[in-house]
């Protein structure tokens, strides 16, 4: 018995009951594409919107919170910095390679849709052990994949994030992010004028049968077995043709030409027109005739919802039609008026003559269903909990427990991977990979944007609220760090099946993690991603809320870096606890995943960030750095590993060396200054009520952690390094 | 007139480096000038850059298709005349398929793209980019390129080493050689070849991406210098 094609699109019986009242009748073949894929989970956010109202979205320097294709902060001198992340975890599990390529397209197209010029991307991505064969397929892939594409468009691939766990072997994943620049006054935004008899024109590559399902077949339900099946519905990218659509439709905006422009990715020509007539609260016109295709014989659905890549939608007045065809002709960019928005609310599809779709623009964009659906910590949540390595027996040595958390690929240097991403192009790039943030500079000032991304595997798996909270503070402290101010965040919610209470619950918790953490440190949330679907069987991935987040620095030639120089004094910033719950030494040293993550007081946090800013500002700091994974052994190592300088430190407090060494504790930043600034650093943080600690200090060619064990840096630097060359190599 | 020397550098659909070799001439004192694939015309420039990126996609091979851009015939006259032509990365493909330098530019030894911070060791003064360097100076510069891997027949190689066309090599900090100094795996460790003439010479590091001290080291600083002093040169008083 077959499935009815409702269901075989992804939609329910009770969604078909609304398009039926909608539309007043039964919706055809067409119709019902158009529906599904607009309504998909990853259109329309039904699952997810609930939650995601809640979100801090305003402040005095957004300009653009969530809801267009990319958020904008106001980063001064009339500039606005436009970013977004999204995920293309989906494609990336069956397709590594274009999956993660056309997830950098994707992605930096809705940057390019605002008007802005691309200026960095960065790439978080979990895979499962690399111990596995197939695992290591994926992360080549991936890789290979970002960077075969980002290069090739000369966006810089600036920073990013690596991390492996078990779940997420069958649902990796992949989040992209891209930041670009434009002056505010040139956003292209819904609220500029877009009016009745506008001519929509479709510029760039034609349009194929890739890609077909994409959002409501593979990233709307789990990847199953027979997901090769599917292979099919991955688009393939040309960045070629990617960098002619940047180039021509920067020209566009330049020019003034346009009054709107979408990308098209996700639900195709089908999603592009349907938003840009429902926010001017118009209806539209289009005649598939017009739309160049790659092969003969698409049905009307397949033009409707394709997604092959590199194409755009722009919303032209009738007299300019002719210039903006002059610009893609420049750019070698085939460009057609595929239709026009007319009075009514009333989306019109034609073929050859016949009206073949009619339906209503904003009940596809914006009237989509919602859900509140039931959620539920999971049953096991409290046997995690109590599984604490803080009060397990430990028999490993400091040392043999500092070289496996050195050497677990979490922590290990990632040089493998950043060395295959030109980091370089545009010639912007103050600070490229490997860095606590990213630091790319604003062309023609002194202003550079501090770039990080981070996510909380574990602390998410235990404990969902802290652990989205940890991941905005930890990923504003990385900017902090570099003396930048933390303004505002996207993010990337990758979830299991919200269908299932257990997941809805980490999601909802996720959400007040970061609606709680965003207040408290005063940076909003401009827009973002939702990837549910991650799972396969019953094992979702670990919930997995990435932080993207952008901060500003006002003279990029005060920029503090985390490498140890000779001769300056070792303090550490905030303060530790026995907190080992969730920690790297916990599954590296104890095979443990269990536990409390540590606490979060949003308030020390916000201290200390104003203290790094600070002491970044007035020049004392020689070094600065995060102190998260891995605990402060491994912070201190990284400084040393990244200035080729040792060090002489004394362990704080009373309990067994690991303890110390390996808290993961918060708000805590490894800084060094010269000593004759060492009461000014002091005073500060006094005056911020910032903990500070006096550890040792800095030079040689050793680390020496006194009483406890020692190390050359070189030694370190090698563990460090070969760790994931040596995993890969098999 | 400015008086100042004219550097032209061509955009090519997918060049990417352009911008930032404009840069570059302007951060070292000279004019930078656009200059487009389509048009057959060289705006009276005193020396070309032909600059990094992916012309074309690097569809079919790299800098295969660029070759036969309008503007190329122009840089091949104006290379005949002696003009300074300099091709960097993509811009060294570019050479090397017009046929403007010998040799070839394959896929990385490692098969991955590779973006790191090399040393290079200056071979020889005569080139529009070492004219005011001395054979041995090591030079800090970053390389990004997938296929970066100079490659030529041993008859080439010989000629290549034999009158002395070899202008960079990869090399240590102390400029000594060796493979692990090498990234990309090319023979006899070249990072850039001049022609016969001495006004044509290709590299695949980028020195436009290191003159600017605040985004790393400044090795590039000197090769620009020579460049614009060599297109100075042209500058009719």
């Amino acid at each position: 018995m077959t499935e009815p094609l409702h269901r075989a699109l992804g939609l329910t019986d009770d969604e078909l009951g609304s398009i039926r009242s909608t539309l007043g009748r039964e919706p055809n073949r067409d119709e019902l594409a158009m529906y599904a894929a607009m309504w998909s989970e990853h259109c329309s956010y039904k699952s997810s919107k609930v939650h995601l109202r809640s979100l801090p979205t305003e402040g005095p320097r957004i300009l653009v919170g969530p809801g267009q294709d990319a958020g904008a902060v106001d980063v001064g001198d009339g500039l606005a910095a436009v970013f977004k992340m999204e995920s293309h975890s989906h494609p990336s599990a069956i397709e590594p390679y274009q999956g993660a390529a056309t997830g950098v397209g994707g992605i930096v197209r809705d940057v390019v849709a605002m008007g802005a010029r691309p200026i960095a991307i960065l790439d978080p991505l979990r895979f499962g052990p690399l111990t596995d064969e197939r695992n290591r397929w994926l992360l080549e892939g991936v890789v290979a994949g970002i960077g075969g594409y980002g290069n090739c468009i000369g966006v810089p691939t600036v920073g990013g994030e690596l991390q492996f766990a078990r779940p997420h072997a069958a649902n990796p994943t992949v989040n992209v992010m891209c930041v670009g620049v434009a002056p505010a006054e040139r956003l292209v935004t819904s609220a500029r004028e877009v009016r009745e008899g506008s001519v929509l024109v479709l510029f760039g590559a034609a349009t194929g049968r890739d890609g077909i399902g994409g959002v409501s077949v593979l990233a709307s339900r789990t990847i199953e077995d027979g997901a090769d099946e599917t292979r099919p519905s991955v688009q393939i990218g040309d960045p070629f043709a990617e960098k002619l659509l940047i180039e021509a439709s920067l020209e566009l905006v330049d020019r003034g030409l346009l009054e709107g422009l979408q990308d098209l990715g996700g639900a195709g020509i089908t999603c592009a027109v349907s938003e840009s007539a429902a926010r001017a609260g118009l209806g539209a016109e289009i005649d598939l005739d017009a739309v160049p295709l790659r092969e003969r014989g698409l049905e009307p659905f397949e033009i409707l919802t394709s997604e092959s890549q590199e194409r755009m939608l722009a919303v032209v007045a009738p007299d300019r039609v002719d210039e903006v065809r002059a610009v893609c002709e420049r750019w070698g960019l085939p460009a057609v008026v595929v239709g026009r928005l007319v009075d009514g609310g009333a989306l019109r599809v034609r073929i050859r003559g016949a009206t073949v779709a009619e339906v209503s623009a904003r009940s596809l964009a914006d009237e989509g269903p919602e859900y509140a659906r039931p959620r539920e910590p999971p049953e096991a949540q409290d046997d995690l909990l109590n599984d604490d390595p803080t009060f397990a027996t430990v028999t490993t040595s400091p040392e043999d427990a500092f070289v496996t958390v050195l050497s677990s690929p979490n922590i290990a240097g990632k040089r493998w991977v950043w060395e295959q991403y030109d980091s370089i192009v545009q010639g912007g790039t103050v600070r490229g990979p490997g860095g606590d943030a990213a630091l790319v500079r604003i062309e023609g000032t002194l202003r550079a944007l501090a770039l990080s991304s981070d996510g909380k595997g574990r602390f998410g798996l235990l404990d969902p609220y802290l652990g989205a909270a940890h991941a905005v503070a930890e990923s504003a402290r990385n900017v902090a760090c570099t003396g930048a101010t933390p303004l505002a965040i996207t993010n990337c919610l990758n979830f299991g099946n919200p269908e299932r209470p257990e997941v809805m619950w980490q999601f909802a918790e996720s959400v007040r993690g970061i609606a709680d953490a965003c207040r408290a440190l005063e940076t909003p949330v401009t827009g973002g991603n939702v990837s549910f679907y991650n799972e396969s069987g019953d094992s979702a991935i670990w919930p997995t809320a990435m932080i993207g987040m952008l901060g500003v620095i006002e003279d990029y030639r005060l920029a503090v870096s985390q490498a140890f120089g000779p001769g300056s004094w070792i303090y550490l910033a905030g303060e530790s606890f026995p907190e080992l719950g969730g920690s790297e030494f916990g599954e590296a040293v104890l095979g443990v995943v269990g536990g409390r993550p540590p606490a979060l007081d949003l308030e020390r946090e916000r201290a200390l960030h104003l203290l790094l800013v600070h002491a970044a500002g007035t020049g004392m700091l020689e070094s600065g750095h995060d102190c998260a994974e891995g605990g402060l052994a491994i912070a201190l190592a990284e400084s040393a590993i990244a200035g080729g300088t040792g060090f002489a430190v004394t362990i704080p407090g009373d309990e067994p060396p690991h303890i110390g060494m390996f808290s993961e504790s918060a708000s805590r930043a490894v800084l060094s200054v010269d000593p004759s600034r060492a009461t000014e650093l002091e005073d500060a943080a006094a005056g911020l009520g910032v903990p500070l600690a006096r550890l040792g200090e800095t030079g040689g060619p050793r680390i020496v952690f006194d009483g406890v064990f020692e190390m050359t840096v070189e030694e370190a630097w090698a563990i460090h390094e070969n760790a994931i060359p040596m995993l890969l190599a098999g | 007139m400015s008086g100042l020397p004219r550097v032209g550098v061509v955009t090519f659909p997918g060049s990417l480096d352009d911008r930032d070799a404009l840069r570059a001439v302007a951060f070292m004192g000279g004019e930078g000038v656009p200059l487009w694939h389509a048009d057959r015309d060289l705006r009276g420039v005193d020396a070309v850059i032909l600059p990094g990126g992916f012309s074309y996609g690097d569809y079919l091979r790299c800098g295969a298709i660029a070759r036969f851009a309008p503007v190329m015939e122009e840089v091949a006259a104006f290379a005949d005349a002696g003009g300074p032509v300099v091709g960097i990365c993509n811009g060294f493909q570019i050479l090397c398929e017009a046929g403007l330098l010998p040799g070839a530019l394959v896929r990385n030894r490692q098969l991955r793209f590779v973006c790191r911070w090399v040393e290079v060791r200056v071979e020889t003064s005569i080139s529009p980019l070492t004219g005011d360097l001395v054979a041995g100076e090591v030079l800090r510069v970053p390389v990004k390129h997938g296929e970066g891997r100079f490659v030529a027949t041993d008859e080439q190689l010989a000629r290549i080493e034999g009158e002395g066309l070899v202008v960079f090599r990869y090399c240590a900090a102390d400029g000594s050689l060796g493979d692990v100094h090498n990234p990309n795996g090319a023979s006899n460790a070249i990072a850039g070849i001049r022609n016969e003439a001495g006004n044509v010479v290709g590299l695949m590091p980028h020195p436009e991406h290191a003159v600017d001290p605040d985004v790393g080291a400044t090795g590039g600083q000197p090769l620009f210098a020579s460049l614009l002093s060599n297109a100075l040169a042209r500058v009719a008083p």
